[in-house]
């Protein structure tokens, strides 16, 4: 039995009621559905930020802007995308169907679910804030380095600091919130080789949380300090070093790059055998190799790092240790296929995605592995090719797979199913769109162009038209989502329970749209 | 089901959910104001930010402190009322458990940057610059006159200072954060006897203990600042020095206030021998505290 | 074009489209060859693990879009239930992890070689700053700075832009041909990369540290490359380029230099002997200024926000002379205004700081000397 204490005042104008509901909820469904919206509000300030760029990289010469604004869109760019758009979209999905997929009533700790979350608008608005001070927003990359981001950042540096602080908070609190629910409130029988693999991959994503956000807090701390009280982290003539500042947030930022794919990893899990009507091939060795892919996250930072003068035998180490990681990348992606073989396969929108995730993510995996050959790394690394890169494992990485895993579930949140053709124009526009964009980032960058850069030499031209073309439509493309998502909750054709014929795991065992509380008694999975 | 509902039922229910709170909000502006005033706070006081005048950001970041510190007590005092009322289920306290130990684990990560910090500079960074291996030519065109020591007396930009000796107060004050670990365990042993007696001495003991470790720690940075020429923009030494001692002062200071919060709980008869998870939250927490000490006496003072 | 076709898998028809668009736009497809021995042989193991993606990625995608026409529902109604075989796992562990130590052997190899510095014939300090490059011949013991030298009416759009727009420079880095050169790159401000494409040296450019790479390149022309490190605001105007020329010629460059140099240091002596007008200092300071100092200060001195102060009205350009001087000739330390004493004459200096005081909304109607400054200094 659950008791639930409800503290809402009764008899309030439905406005107030409205918004206390949001600001105290503690139910995870109402908190996963506020993870998601801000995550996708922020997708939309990331993406705006992209388009103002990317204008700027239509031609050669300034045309809209100064080359510090340009500076400050792309640092912005990045710091949205990757805190403010994917993590807060999988915390979101992790808040909303974990407890449903192993059978509990909510997560372990109401109160702490809605702290963490409610940090985040915060956080945010403390660092988008940075764009109206005087000097302007952060201009140094989300990777932060010093002594740019130090000695000659802009005073809005401090904001981003401390905004990055409470987001690192926030995201503390709401992955012990996820291993402690996971471990400890399974219905019984689930035990851990039971679970569903988006449960799986969360779990060792909200592992590499707790072990990388408190080092990425520390490396922040030393930017103030270093900035102002005085020490001298990163100054060399005080005995520092700007590489220790690179050592830390790789430490941090290469783990980082996991938590932003391996609940993607769980989700084709789940969608893929629904749609091919057989189960997961090889679930024990999918469990492994996401764990071996988060050991190895924690030894591999230094791929960033190859052109900074590293010793011989340093370099050696993270060449080897990165190019490993494609062994259990490849155990996964070696499953899906698997998985597929021999199925009977239906092609709904979710599965697109989820085939869409496969195919380019291992395209970006290809380039990453080529990135990882440290000798090669000295022609591709700050080029338009790492961008290439991170666009392919990130976009078609993360952002479709939470695509894919919005199609899924939406139908068992809302009741309604969503509109499939138009889901599936928005599958094929996107697909075209992101190869328009960032295909032709591999060879600029090949070609010898630097990244982040406002202005480019002529060569560089006609690729990069086009690039900013794509990106134009992709953002045609996300109104189009936007469109869906909104048509699906104000209604649509009745879903029924299961909602998919091929689909298996607790979630769909519940109605179609889902009870407030659900799972008051605990299921019982044999 | 409502509040009154509860009481009705028999025995602690499976899992206490409760809908709606205030606290987590109240928490969250809380930290932001505090963030918000600290960020103005600190451009105020540096001539860094010409366009940052006033000092309201102080008084800001003193009300942010405030609110959280009040949030923090709110709160705390619901989950207790909640627990006395009996809503504590076991498997809500097992929680609460693995919860306690992933945010330690979380802390521990936080002092290992600042101790990877230190070892990269060590090891790497003060070599370099005094030319190790094939970078001499740092040392010959950029730090002539640099030689690598450590502690390091003279930073290549010429900054001077002295070490911190490890086997005086640092010492005391090991010996004190080691006894103060055995008080704490005296005490957990004692409530589990229920010895209440023995259990508020050995934890009153504690408290003193780790309040004599923060004023002698005072002490010595009045020293460090005074006698040692040791201060923060002492180059790295100084740096990582008072980073690493200064948040663990910062650990030990929230280890004490929680420790003396289970002080007065245990004075007002909370805990029993088989239900007192706060209380050895706290301990866990003053546990890794000192854990953290020996790796700074270790890496800091000694080596 | 091979490349398009084997990643492709799902979509193809995308890419297809798309590669047949793209073409129309392609200059450079591949990573470029570059004209030494490293260069080629960082290319052959581009073009190796980029061979090996291909031929795995077919293997995968072909696999996939067999099975998606293969066991669609229409197709394959009854699914198999099979869902795990140990044996098969164990291979696809194995053959990626031989591919992978296949790769590894030629990288380090090749690592070990680029990492090699020693026995070098020349040794040349490569200094970054806020943004140019200063070169100094250790061994002949002279240095120069290289400033981007495409005009501001091109970035702008007013002109139309030059065959090297972006990729050119006032001074170029002049080095010979067949001999071993060693780059040491520092820094005075940030962190820069130095990066010449074709050499295949890209070496980050840290402050207070020293890094070393280095080169023999076998053919002697004009290369060109670009910091490749995000390095404030004018990162994309911060060219590299490199001359190289025989090896026998160089003796003779560096002889021309030396030359050039007592010059330098001659016409700076009759510079300070004797004083300057405002007529003649003016139109020497402007050149100066926009050069130099436009690119932050603004062509009219307005400045930029609060990062980068406006000259017009400026406290220290309308106050006492020897704050300005010393402003322009040491910097200011931690902020983007660097020291121009190394970079500018005597002569320069007094023209720009003539110039800033009598011009740009601002009239002290004071005239610098050659002789304070170089009393200054
Ligand atoms: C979701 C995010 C994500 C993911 C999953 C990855 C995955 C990988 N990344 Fe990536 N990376 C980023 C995000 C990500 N990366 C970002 C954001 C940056 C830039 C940061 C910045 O500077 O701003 C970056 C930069 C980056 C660099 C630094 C480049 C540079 O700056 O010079 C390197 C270098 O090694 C690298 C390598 C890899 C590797 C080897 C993988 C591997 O995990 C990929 C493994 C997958 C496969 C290999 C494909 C599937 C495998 C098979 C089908 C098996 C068989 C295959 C073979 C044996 C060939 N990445
Ligand atoms: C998850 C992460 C993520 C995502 C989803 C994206 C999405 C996009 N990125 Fe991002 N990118 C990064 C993470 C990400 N990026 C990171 C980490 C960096 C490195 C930053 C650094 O160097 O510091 C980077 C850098 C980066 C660069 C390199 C800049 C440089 O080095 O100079 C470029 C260049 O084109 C780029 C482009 C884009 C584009 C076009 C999209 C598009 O996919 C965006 C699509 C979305 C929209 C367009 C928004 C939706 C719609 C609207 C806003 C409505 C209005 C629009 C219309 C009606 C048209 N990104
Ligand atoms: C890379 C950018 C940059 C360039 C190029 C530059 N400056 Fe500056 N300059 C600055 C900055 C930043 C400051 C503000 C320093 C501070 O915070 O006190 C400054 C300050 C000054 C000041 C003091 C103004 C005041 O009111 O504080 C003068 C005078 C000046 N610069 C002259 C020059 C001259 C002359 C040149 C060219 C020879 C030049 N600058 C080139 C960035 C630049
Ligand atoms: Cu110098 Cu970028
Ligand atoms: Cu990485």
């Amino acid at each position: 039995m659950i008791a639930h204490a409800d503290n809402i005042p009764s008899g309030r104008h439905p406005l107030v009621k409205f918004i206390l509901r949001w600001l105290l909820t503690t139910n995870h469904k109402e908190i996963g559905t506020l993870y998601l919206s801000f995550s996708f509000l922020l997708f939309f300030i990331g993406g705006a930020f992209a388009l103002t760029f990317r204008a700027e990289l239509a031609q050669p010469g300034l045309q809209f802007m100064g080359a510090d604004f340009y500076n400050q869109m792309v640092t912005l760019h990045g710091l949205v995308m990757v805190f403010g758009a994917v993590m807060p979209a999988f915390v979101g999905l992790a808040n909303y169907m974990i407890p449903l997929q192993i059978g509990a009533s909510d997560m372990a700790l109401p109160r702490l679910n809605n702290f963490s979350f409610w940090i985040m608008p915060f956080a945010f608005g403390l660092l988008l804030s940075s764009l109206f001070m005087p000097g302007g927003a952060p201009d140094f990359g989300w990777t932060l380095y010093a002594p740019l981001s130090t000695t000659y950042g802009p005073p809005s540096t401090d904001f981003l600091i401390l905004g990055g602080q409470l987001m690192g908070i926030s995201s503390i609190l709401g992955a012990i919130n996820i291993i402690v629910t996971i471990f400890n409130l399974r219905a019984p029988g689930m035990t851990l080789m039971k679970m569903p693999m988006f449960v799986w991959t969360w779990l060792i994503t909200a592992f590499l949380l707790i072990m990388a956000m408190p080092v990425l807090a520390g490396v922040v701390t030393m930017m103030l300090t270093d900035r102002h009280f005085g020490t001298s982290f990163f100054e060399a003539s005080g005995g520092g070093d700007p590489l220790i500042f690179q050592h830390v947030f790789w430490f941090f930022g290469h783990p980082e790059v996991y938590i932003m794919i391996l609940p993607g990893f769980g989700i084709a899990s789940q969608i893929i055998p629904t749609f091919a009507r057989k189960p997961l091939f090889g679930y024990a060795s999918m469990v492994y190799a996401t764990a071996a892919i988060a050991g190895l996250s924690f030894v591999v930072w230094g791929h960033h790092m190859f052109a900074t003068g590293m010793p011989l035998a340093t370099e050696l180490w993270f060449m080897y240790a990165t190019m490993l990681i494609a062994v259990p990348t490849g155990v996964k992606v070696f499953n899906w296929v698997a998985t597929m073989w021999d199925g009977s396969m239906t092609f709904e929108t979710p599965m697109l995605f989820a085939l869409g995730f496969v195919v380019m993510f291992t395209i970006g995996g290809f380039s990453g592995l080529m990135l990882a050959v440290a000798p090669v790394d000295f022609q591709y690394h700050d080029t338009f090719f790492v961008v290439a890169h991170i666009h392919y494992v990130l976009y078609p990485g993360a952002i479709f797979a939470t695509m894919a895993a919005v199609y899924y579930w939406i139908p068992k949140w809302t009741g309604n199913m969503y509109d499939e053709r138009l889901g599936k124009i928005h599958f094929w526009t996107a697909v075209v769109a992101l190869n328009l964009t960032f295909f032709p980032m591999h060879f600029v960058g090949l070609g010898g162009m630097p990244r982040r850069i406002a202005d480019y030499a002529l060569p560089f031209t006609g690729l990069n038209t086009f690039a900013t073309a794509g990106a134009f439509l992709l953002g045609v493309t996300q109104v189009l989502f936007l469109y869906i998502i909104i048509k699906t909750v104000r209604g649509g054709p009745k879903a029924t329970d299961q909602v998919w014929e091929g689909a298996e795991g607790l979630e769909w065992t519940l109605p179609s749209p889902l009870p407030l509380h659900t799972f008051e008694t605990p299921p019982k999975v044999d | 089901m409502s509040q009154e509902s509860l009481h009705a039922g028999d025995g602690p229910p499976d899992y206490y959910v409760p809908h709606s709170s205030a606290w987590p909000i109240i928490g969250s502006t809380a930290l932001f104001v505090t963030a918000f005033g600290a960020g103005h706070f600190i451009q105020q006081s540096t001539d860094k930010v010409p366009t940052a005048t006033g000092s309201y950001g102080l008084w800001i970041f003193l009300i942010g402190l405030a609110a959280v510190a009040y949030m923090m007590y709110g709160w705390f005092a619901q989950v207790v009322k909640e627990s006395i009322q009996g809503l504590v289920s076991a498997k809500l306290d097992r929680s609460f458990r693995q919860s306690m130990f992933w945010f330690i684990v979380s802390e521990i990560m936080f002092f290992a940057a600042f101790f990877g910090a230190l070892f990269h500079a060590r090891v790497i960074t003060v070599p370099w610059l005094a030319g190790a291996s094939d970078n001499l030519q740092t040392h010959l065109l950029l730090w002539p006159d640099f030689a690598d020591t450590w502690p390091l007396f003279l930073t290549p930009g010429g900054g001077l200072t002295q070490a911190m000796a490890a086997w005086g107060l640092p010492f005391i004050n090991t010996v004190i954060l080691v006894t103060s670990s055995i008080t704490v365990t005296l005490a957990h042993w004692a409530l589990k006897k229920n010895n209440r007696g023995a259990l508020k001495a050995w934890l009153g003991f504690t408290v003193l203990l780790g309040a004599v470790f923060l004023v002698l720690q005072v002490v010595e940075y009045y020293e460090a600042y005074h006698a040692l020429n040791l201060t923060m923009a002492s180059g790295i030494y100084g740096s990582t020095f008072f980073m690493l001692t200064g948040f663990h002062g910062l650990h030990v200071t929230l280890g004490t206030i929680m420790l003396a919060v289970m002080l007065i709980r245990s004075m007002r008869g909370h805990f029993t021998p088989d239900d007192h998870f706060a209380f050895e939250a706290a301990s866990w927490y003053w546990h890794f505290v000192d854990v953290v000490w020996l790796f700074l006496f270790t890496f800091v003072y000694w080596f | 074009m091979k490349y398009a076709f084997s990643c492709s898998g799902r979509g193809r028809l995308a890419f297809l489209l798309f590669f047949l668009a793209s073409g129309a736009f392609a200059q450079g497809w591949d990573m470029r060859p570059g004209v030494t021995e490293i260069s080629q042989d960082l290319r052959a193991l581009h073009h190796m693990s980029l061979w090996i993606c291909i031929i795995v990625g077919a293997i995968v995608f072909g696999a996939m879009f067999y099975t998606i026409i293969a066991h669609r529902r229409s197709k394959n109604p009854v699914p198999a239930t099979w869902h795990h075989s140990t044996k098969v796992e164990i291979i696809w562990t194995i053959i990626p992890t031989l591919i992978v130590i296949g790769m590894v052997i030629p990288a380090t190899k090749t690592l070990i070689e680029i990492e090699d510095n020693s026995d070098a014939d020349l040794t040349i300090l490569v200094t970054g700053s806020q943004w140019k490059w200063h070169y100094q011949y250790l061994e002949a013991g002279f240095g120069f700075f290289s400033n981007l030298s495409t005009p501001t009416e091109q970035i702008n759009n007013i002109e139309p832009k030059g065959e090297h727009y972006l990729l050119e420079v006032d001074n170029p880095l002049v080095i010979p041909a067949n001999l071993k050169v060693r780059f040491l790159t520092s820094s005075d401000d940030v962190i820069h990369s130095w990066w010449v494409p074709d050499f295949a040296v890209k070496q980050d450019a840290l402050p207070g540290f020293i890094n070393e790479a280095w080169a023999r390149v076998p053919v002697p022309g004009t290369y060109r490359g670009q910091c490749t490190e995000l390095c404030g605001m004018n990162h994309a105007y911060m060219p590299v380029v490199v001359d190289v020329i025989p090896e026998d010629e160089f003796q003779e460059w560096i002889d021309d230099q030396r030359i050039a140099l007592e010059a330098q240091g001659e016409a700076a002596i009759a510079a300070r002997s004797r004083d300057w007008s405002m007529e003649e200092l003016m139109p020497i300071g402007e050149d100066v200024y926009l050069s130099n100092c436009a690119t932050c200060h603004q062509p009219d001195g307005s400045g930029q926000g609060i990062t980068y102060p406006a000259m017009t009205g400026s406290a220290i350009v309308n106050g006492p002379i020897e704050a300005h001087i010393s402003t322009v000739l040491n910097g200011v330390a931690g902020t983007e205004m660097q020291a121009w004493g190394p970079q500018l004459s005597d002569l320069e200096i007094a023209a720009v700081i003539t110039y800033e005081r009598n011009s740009l909304g601002n009239e002290t109607g004071e005239v610098i000397q050659p002789l304070t400054i170089f009393n200054s200094r």
